[in-house]
């Protein structure tokens, strides 16, 4: 060994002399046979022909057992199947695999988990002469990686979980159909954002206010999730009670308005209530009140498209709001609808769905029933939006029951 | 509906278009490259057909059907279609491992344009069964832990995904195909796949083959062992068994000349 003492090298240390001498010292047999990792060769159709002493250690088995059986006898059943259905056929094809994860049988019915990666060495022909085997100890890596697969299960679990209570949820917040209103052909139609994990904002209830009275109200709570659900309810179950109360659509927002100011003074919503009164003539009176919402359109029988209802302030926001009640009529023919933002603010790549779009979506959609119309709104809008709905989307309509009047 | 199946299984068609069809199908853990040293051996005469099972290779995963692809039947019904498909009469039905099994119930199913029918590494069970003493190599245990194996490889799974070319340098072409696909499969789809066949029980559908039968027997094949090979040939009435020198399990890639060869005599005798 020659080592360059020059007065330009940096002095050696005795840790540099020991390590150098090492080096030399490890001659190709003790690096293989001494290695950190097992090695195994065999020939191509799995025979063992060498392996080191690092390997027959670790399985503790002797030379003479291993050389001459197959390799595959030193894997469990389960990984041989695996090995024969799979790794093999990858070896042959690709000439190598890498870092599959099996177990090792050693004495005793002891088993190593490794990670083994194996390369076939080719002939100039072509054809594979010896697959070197590379194997190393995964003890611990493969405990670790099970907590990870458990992890990944508990999290898809919870996550399905999840699912299941926005689910239920949602459908406490929303009625499963609408009770039938005699003279009157009503429609809705809902489609929670994105895939359904979050319970949305938009709400909407047909509830019957008195003999021959119904108010079909459509909402918007701001925020998502628990606080909005939370919200929504209490949206729901106080026009639900303030509903035979209140003398008009707006003195029932009125008490969702106190309601939300006194429970969640930071939260608030909008609201559009449409008290629906059929008349005799077959005609249907509506009484428009709208709470910082939209206000809806009216279809009229000949085709024009009108905006009714008078713009009120946001319920919950602040303490002086005003509302007004704006009675309408619906003669046979025609259609009143409503919505919330998730339809107008629909974003894709052709901007925002907007009102023009409504308006279309609605005179083509004007000849069917009402819950056709609602249905064909969302989906119009979905469509906007290539099929994934950012927002909540929620619609309602109602028009004279057609029929002898 | 024809280019509909194709697309859906990966179909790829060789051969002179009016010669007899030779169908192959690979087995549990591949895809259609399981065939890439035996199925050009039979282009020249023969109008070959390879293809994906749903679920592996390059079929189209969105047709993968949990429920129905839970049965070996479902994969038949699959096979089934593509014969229809693609109009093939007197077809030489090729299945290696499960695909034997799932060959031979096609030909059950499709008797009408099913000709002949090569199983290589037939099982009809996988599983023993002490009850009537039949010997299947494996136990419920067994597959459980095949099953846990599969689990283990599924973090490492988009490693082996990835790109691995090596050796090839001189068969670039070679390599882009490997960078594609290789024995790729869903690692869900791979478990239900490995459910659908370990644990299955054919044993009552061999009887009802009815056209002439090969069986390839590998030697030291550990997940179709000889005395299963057997069990077959036994069952069906009047095939023919063929112990092959090759050993393992895929002799259609470890000796790919002694599978053709076999195969050659078995047609060139009907």
């Amino acid at each position: 060994m020659t080592i360059d003492d020059s007065a330009t090298a940096a002095p050696m240390t005795a840790a540099d002399v020991a390590f150098l001498a090492a080096l030399v010292d490890d001659d190709p047999a003790v690096l293989y046979e001494q290695a950190p990792c097992g090695y195994l060769s065999m020939l191509p159709d799995g025979v063992v022909v060498k392996v080191n002493q690092t390997l027959l250690s670790w399985v503790d088995r002797r030379r003479e057992e291993l050389v001459g059986g197959r390799f595959v006898d030193l894997l469990p059943p389960g990984d041989r199947i695996f090995y024969e259905a799979h790794l093999a056929p990858l070896l042959r094809l690709q000439g190598q695999v890498r870092e599959f994860a099996v177990e090792l049988l050693a004495r005793d019915e002891r088993r190593l988990p490794v990670l083994v990666t194996a390369q076939a060495v080719r002939a100039a022909d072509g054809e594979i002469t010896v697959v070197r085997v590379a194997v190393f100890d995964a003890t611990e890596r493969r405990s670790y990686e099970r907590e990870l697969v458990r992890a990944r299960q508990q999290a898809e679990a919870a996550e399905a979980r999840a699912m299941e209570l926005a689910r239920t949820l949602q459908t406490t917040l929303l009625p499963l159909e609408l009770d039938p209103v005699p003279g009157v052909d009503v429609g809705a139609a809902y489609r929670p954002a994105g895939d359904g994990t979050e319970v949305g904002g938009d709400f909407y209830d047909l509830i019957e206010a008195g003999p021959g009275q119904w108010t079909f109200a459509i909402g918007d709570v701001c925020g998502k999730g628990a606080r909005a659900a939370l919200l929504t309810a209490l949206a729901r179950f106080t026009l639900r009670s303030s509903a035979r109360r209140a003398r008009s659509p707006r003195a029932m927002l009125a008490e969702l308005h106190e309601a939300l100011l006194r429970e969640h003074p930071d939260q608030f919503c909008t609201a559009l209530l449409l008290g629906i009164e059929p008349m005799a003539d077959g005609a249907v009176g509506v009484v428009v009140t709208s709470g910082g919402h939209p206000l809806p359109l009216r279809h009229r029988g000949g085709g024009t498209i009108e905006e009714v209802g008078r713009p009120g302030g946001i319920v919950g926001l602040v303490s002086h709001s005003r509302t007004f009640d704006v009675p309408v009529t619906l003669a046979p023919g025609d259609l009143l609808v409503a919505w919330t933002d998730g339809i107008t603010e629909a974003k894709g790549s052709a901007g925002v769905f907007g009102e023009e779009r409504l308006r279309a979506a609605v005179r083509e959609a004007a000849s069917g029933t009402a819950q056709e119309v609602a249905d064909h709104l969302v989906e119009a809008a979905l469509a906007h939006q290539g099929g994934h709905a950012r927002d909540d989307i929620a619609v309602i309509a109602l028009r004279p029951a057609p029929g002898p009047a | 509906m024809v280019a509909l199946v194709e697309a859906r299984s990966n179909v790829r068609v060789h051969g002179p278009p009016a010669a007899r069809p030779m169908v192959f199908a690979h087995g549990y853990g591949c895809d259609q490259n399981m065939w890439r040293f035996v199925e050009p051996a039979f282009r020249a005469d023969h109008r070959t057909v390879l293809f994906d099972h749903l679920g592996a290779g390059g079929s189209d995963l969105s047709a993968y059907d949990p429920e129905r692809h839970a049965r070996l039947e479902g994969y038949a019904e699959d096979v089934a279609e593509i014969l229809v498909a693609l109009d093939l009469h007197d077809v030489v039905l090729v299945g290696h491992s499960v695909s034997a099994m799932i060959s031979a119930l096609v030909a059950g199913r499709a008797p009408d344009r099913v000709g002949a029918l090569v199983m290589i590494g037939p099982s009809p069970r996988y599983l023993d069964d002490p009850g009537t003493g039949y010997v299947g190599g494996f136990s419920e245990a067994d597959i459980e832990g095949l099953l846990e194996s599969l689990e283990s490889n599924y973090l490492g799974w988009a490693t082996a995904m990835a790109p691995v070319i090596m050796g090839n340098p001189d068969r670039p072409a070679l390599g882009a195909e490997l960078t594609e696909s290789f024995c790729r499969t869903d690692p869900e789809i791979q478990k239900r796949f490995a459910r659908a066949t370990f644990l299955a029980d054919n044993r009552a559908d061999l009887a009802h083959v009815a056209v002439p039968t090969l069986i390839l027997q590998c030697s030291e094949d550990i997940i179709a062992p000889g005395v299963v090979g057997a069990y077959v040939h036994e069952q069906i009435p009047g095939s023919t068994l063929v112990q092959l020198s090759a050993t393992g399990h895929c002799p259609n890639l470890s000796a790919p000349e002694e599978t053709v060869e076999a195969i050659r005599r078995f047609l060139g005798g009907q």
